[in-house]
């Protein structure tokens, strides 16, 4: 019987899994050192606020992997031996296989700053990283002080942990303004209010200098580039984006640039061996995505697909209409389709904020042709199968508008802006579009 | 802020030890006139215990209620268990010993509490009330902007089975178990609301009237905390002003009120089965004794549970009734919201759930049925079974301990819908229907969900809400009772409660929606 062996319990390689046991009886084993068993990555922070136990991040419960005759391994994979197909643990122990998926995930960004591996520094990524941060800022007397250097959505989640438990942060951003090489202006502006009204010291524009140490080879204070100016502190959180975390494929002769290099089909350049999710780096960007993506979507969504081709379903990765949502403190955030930082050439937009600056909406769509391109919406939640449609039936930006009642994904009972919404549109564009009513079959005819 | 908070709590505290503490004042002394009265109002035959009375009990003064308790229970089934070796049935007593020590002890106390109800009210209730709302309120400003603040809920020894748990289960335990099984004990607690049944009923409080106002009052406070918690949420907002608009108007006033017409008291919400002894053969018969009102509360009764029920939970789900209607959900929403996370999840327990909760239901069911048999053909035994035997059966091991002592009790531990989960026949009934014929679902966004594990946790159901939404499925479970928390602690906008058509309503999914169309068509259609 053919055996797959995954490296990497993450999202990625656990949906391949799960797949591949439902296409086929190959014999599965998924090697990771760093926890027993898959647990939601972006759920590590509800463990530190008290939201969460860690056990309540796990999907599936223990039974899941015996019952479904996936082997779990705990253990780090230190050499791909891809000529005998045979993995050597950091252990000494050796693992063949017949197939190999990579998919090992993202490790945070370091840049090389004076001080970035002492005491009471750390990203906000892995499992341990938790259990780190947990001892090195249990609380505000211990901690009197945390400074995150890096303004992504990894740093804004740490910031919200901190002040959870009444932490003092200080918030570097490199950028003029929170996340705004991805975010609008208006919506980036809204982010930093956000923050500030948490009392998160956010300091935008700045780099970090260095890292000071204490006498006991812990962190004492930062230095800001710009100003000079030292910040007294005892954890600094370093969440300036991650990067493909490929060292153990360094040197095996997989084709590897920043991520591990693939096709369309997410085969690497040697036969028998894949690469899905953070770690993988496609040869093309597909569309208008990025090389390498990140996101917790597109790593399930290649572990879906990889499946199908390992279970001689050959298939390629092509991801559908883009989306994405994150939490900004209180503000919730989805987005479908695309809106840029900055609209391009072709494009028209149009915003409308609430008057208690906590929600909005951003469209985005063609000038010339009306076709409706992408929604970032804050504070409001939509239906993703509404836009999914509306993009793949290329509707205009007036077809949205008029249906955003079918669009709308809030609970029950809350207060609706769409009328307010195609008051603001109809004004600037001089047009008369008309809300229609909320209808069933509609939203349901998928 | 959080002095006030610290001065609330210590308040609270201190009613909460007032009240514990007068379960032990006051004294009780049964006159001969009070003794002679009772003798013939309740119709005694049994000279056994009218002269083990008079020697032990009347004009004799007991400090504590558990002496004068003991004394008289004693009497009354060293009574009873001579009679019945002497096979002399028209002499036993067949009332529960602590129900009748209770009727006694009402009217033989005397004592500091009874001759200051209204100071006694204030130092208990009215302590407990401030003390709580003043520890409650400041929350609108210590927890910060409005939106989901669970933080530290499970780093608290309150909300995460720690030592404040386990304390607040032994006293709603011990609460319960006085409550079912020795009201005798706690009648200084029924002195101090005797003036409100009073004003309300005409007549003094009984351990049940105290039950009912204890019970509007906690919820009233814990809805406050509700209403400031969940401030941003309109449904629940409303959903929380609903069930306590039933319970205080419902449960509470209209019944009372209906005494006090000399109507029969009846809680025009409570429907069967969960309100068990509808069809039992006493209320039969009072219901049809008391006219045209008995009557229309007979027809209304089995139109609530037949027609109305049923085609509600069509249209909206079992929500409308649990958690917008019923009061042991109106309880376990308002008291029991910091328990929530408490409940179990896994498959073993669903699998229990399912068995035991439509065992209940079954057990109703068959009880009922032999009740009506027997009222329709005067049998008392049907099988070898005794009618009032089945009924005694079910009401001491569902409607009290089960719905009381484990329902309640086990808050802290369990989490806030160990009855309405387990054991409430109605919510299975409801359960049954919500499953298979209803517009009531939640919906998962295609493919937003992050795997967090918050709604699943916060299912107060214990449904593994995250099984479905990571699929990109709906939820179609016969336990979920739309109290709408999961798509409130939703960090990604995931969820939503909605009633639309039943097409498409249950639909199973392998490939998430986002990813290529060509393989969600291929694998979800094949």
């Amino acid at each position: 019987m053919e055996h797959i062996v995954i490296i990497g319990n993450g999202i990625s390689g656990i949906t391949a899994a799960r797949h591949i046991r439902k296409l086929s009886d190959k014999q599965i084993t998924i090697i990771s050192g760093e926890s027993e068993f898959f647990f939601s990555r972006t759920a590590l922070m509800y463990v530190y606020m008290g939201h969460l136990k860690f056990e309540h991040t796990q999907p599936y419960e223990p039974w899941f992997w015996k019952k479904n005759n996936i082997s779990l391994k705990k253990g780090w994979v230190s050499n791909i031996d891809t000529s005998s197909k045979k993995l050597t643990c950091s252990n000494g122990e050796t693992v063949t296989y017949d197939k190999l998926i990579i998919a090992t995930g993202s490790k945070p960004n370091k840049f090389g700053w004076p001080g970035q591996d002492l005491k009471g520094v750390m990203g906000m990524y892995h499992k341990q990283d938790l259990e780190n941060l947990e001892k090195y800022a249990p609380n505000n007397k211990v901690c009197k002080r945390a400074v995150i250097v890096g303004g992504g959505l990894i740093g804004i989640e740490l910031a919200e942990m901190l002040h959870s438990r009444n932490i003092p942060v200080t918030f570097l951003v490199r950028e003029d303004s929170f996340w705004d090489g991805i975010l609008p202006k208006e919506e980036s502006a809204m982010v930093n209010r956000e923050i500030r009204d948490h009392h998160i010291d956010l300091r935008l524009g700045v780099n970090l200098k260095e890292i000071i140490a204490d006498k006991n080879g812990k962190v004492k204070s930062i230095i800001i580039a710009e100003t000079g100016e030292e910040i007294e502190c005892d954890v600094v959180g370093l969440t300036a984006g991650v990067s493909p975390n490929i060292d153990v494929v360094k040197n095996s002769g997989i084709e590897i640039n920043r991520g591990v290099k693939v096709n369309r089909f997410l085969e690497t350049n040697i036969k028998d061996i894949y690469a899905i999710g953070d770690c993988a780096e496609q040869n093309e960007a597909i569309d208008q995505r990025r090389p390498i993506e990140a996101v917790w979507y597109t790593g399930r969504m290649m572990g879906e697909t990889v499946a199908q081709t390992i279970c001689d379903n050959k298939i390629e990765y092509k991801p559908g209409h883009w989306f994405n949502s994150a939490k900004f403190f209180e503000i919730e955030y989805q987005t479908y389709g695309w809106v840029w930082a900055q609209p391009k050439e072709h494009e028209a937009r149009f915003y409308w904020e609430h008057t208690n600056g906590k929600k909005c909406i951003h469209l985005n769509y063609d000038k010339n042709t009306r076709q409706f391109i992408g929604i970032n919406n804050f504070g409001i939640r939509m239906r993703h199968e509404f836009f999914d449609k509306v993009l793949n039936e290329k509707r205009s930006i007036e077809h949205v508008l008029e249906h955003l009642a079918d669009a709308n994904f809030d609970p029950e009972f809350y207060t609706l802006h769409e009328s307010e919404i195609l008051a603001k549109f109809n004004k600037e564009n001089n047009t008369s579009i008309q809300l229609k009513k909320k209808n069933w079959k509609r939203i349901f005819s998928v | 802020m959080k002095l006030l908070q610290n001065i609330g709590l210590s308040l609270f505290l201190t009613g909460l030890a007032i009240f514990i503490s007068l379960i032990f004042l006051g004294k009780y002394k049964v006159s001969s006139e009070l003794f002679e009265q009772t003798i013939s109002n309740k119709n005694i035959k049994s000279e056994l215990f009218i002269t083990d009375m008079n020697s032990n009990v009347v004009g004799k003064q007991f400090t504590n209620p558990f002496s004068f308790s003991l004394a008289i229970t004693s009497a009354l089934k060293n009574a009873n268990t001579i009679h019945k070796q002497r096979s002399e049935w028209n002499k036993v007593i067949w009332e529960k010993p602590h129900s009748f020590s209770y009727q006694l002890a009402k009217n033989a106390g005397t004592g500091l509490v009874k001759e200051n109800k209204g100071l006694f009210w204030l130092l208990t209730f009215g302590l407990g009330i401030v003390g709580a709302l003043l520890f409650v309120i400041p929350t609108v400003i210590t927890l910060g902007p409005k939106g989901i603040k669970n933080n530290g809920v499970f780093l608290s020894a309150a909300t995460n089975r720690g030592w404040i748990g386990w304390l607040v289960f032994i006293f709603l335990v011990s609460f319960y178990l006085l409550l079912y099984f020795a009201p005798d004990y706690i009648v200084n607690w029924t002195y101090i609301v005797d003036p409100i049944s009073q004003q309300l009923s005409g007549h003094l409080a009984s351990q049940w009237f105290l039950y009912g106002f204890l019970y509007c009052t906690v919820m009233t406070v814990m809805a406050v905390r509700m209403y400031i918690k969940y401030r941003h949420n309109k449904y629940q907002i409303l959903r929380t002003t609903s069930v306590l608009f039933f319970q205080i108007v419902f449960a509470f006033l209209i019944p009372e009120i209906l005494v006090r017409f000399e109507k029969p008291w009846y809680d025009f919400k409570n429907a069967f089965p969960l309100d068990y002894d509808f069809f039992f053969k006493w209320n039969l018969d009072e219901l049809i004794s008391s006219g045209g009102f008995g009557l229309f509360i007979l027809v209304w009764g089995i139109v609530l549970t037949l027609v109305i029920v049923p085609v509600m939970v069509y249209f909206f789900g079992k929500r409308w009734y649990c958690s917008w209607v019923c009061g042991c959900g109106g309880l376990a929403e308002t008291l029991g919201d910091p328990y929530r996370q408490l409940s179990n999840k896994t498959l073993k327990v669903w699998k229990f759930e399912r068995w035991i909760v439509h065992g209940v239901f079954v057990f109703a069911l068959l009880m009922t049925g032999l009740t009506l048999y027997s009222y329709f053909t005067g049998t008392q035994e049907t099988l070898g079974i005794k009618t009032q035997t089945i009924q005694d059966v079910y009401g001491f091991l569902i409607g009290a301990v089960f719905a009381g002592v484990i329902g309640t009790g086990f808050y802290p531990i369990f989490g806030n819908r160990v009855w309405c989960r387990f054991g409430c026949p109605l919510a299975a009934y409801l359960g049954i229907v919500q499953r298979f014929k209803s517009r009531f679902r939640i919906t998962t966004n295609g493919g937003q969900c992050i795997s967090c594990g918050n709604c699943s946790t916060y299912c107060e159901q214990g449904i593994d809400v995250r099984a479905y939404a990571q699929k990109g499925e709906n939820i179609v479970r016969a336990s979920c009772v739309g109290c709408g928390i999961c798509a409130a602690v939703c960090p990604r906008g995931v969820l939503k409660l909605e009633n639309g058509p039943e097409k498409g309503r249950i639909n199973p999914t392998e490939i998430l929606l986002g990813n290529d169309i060509d393989l969600l068509k291929l694998v979800n259609e094949k």
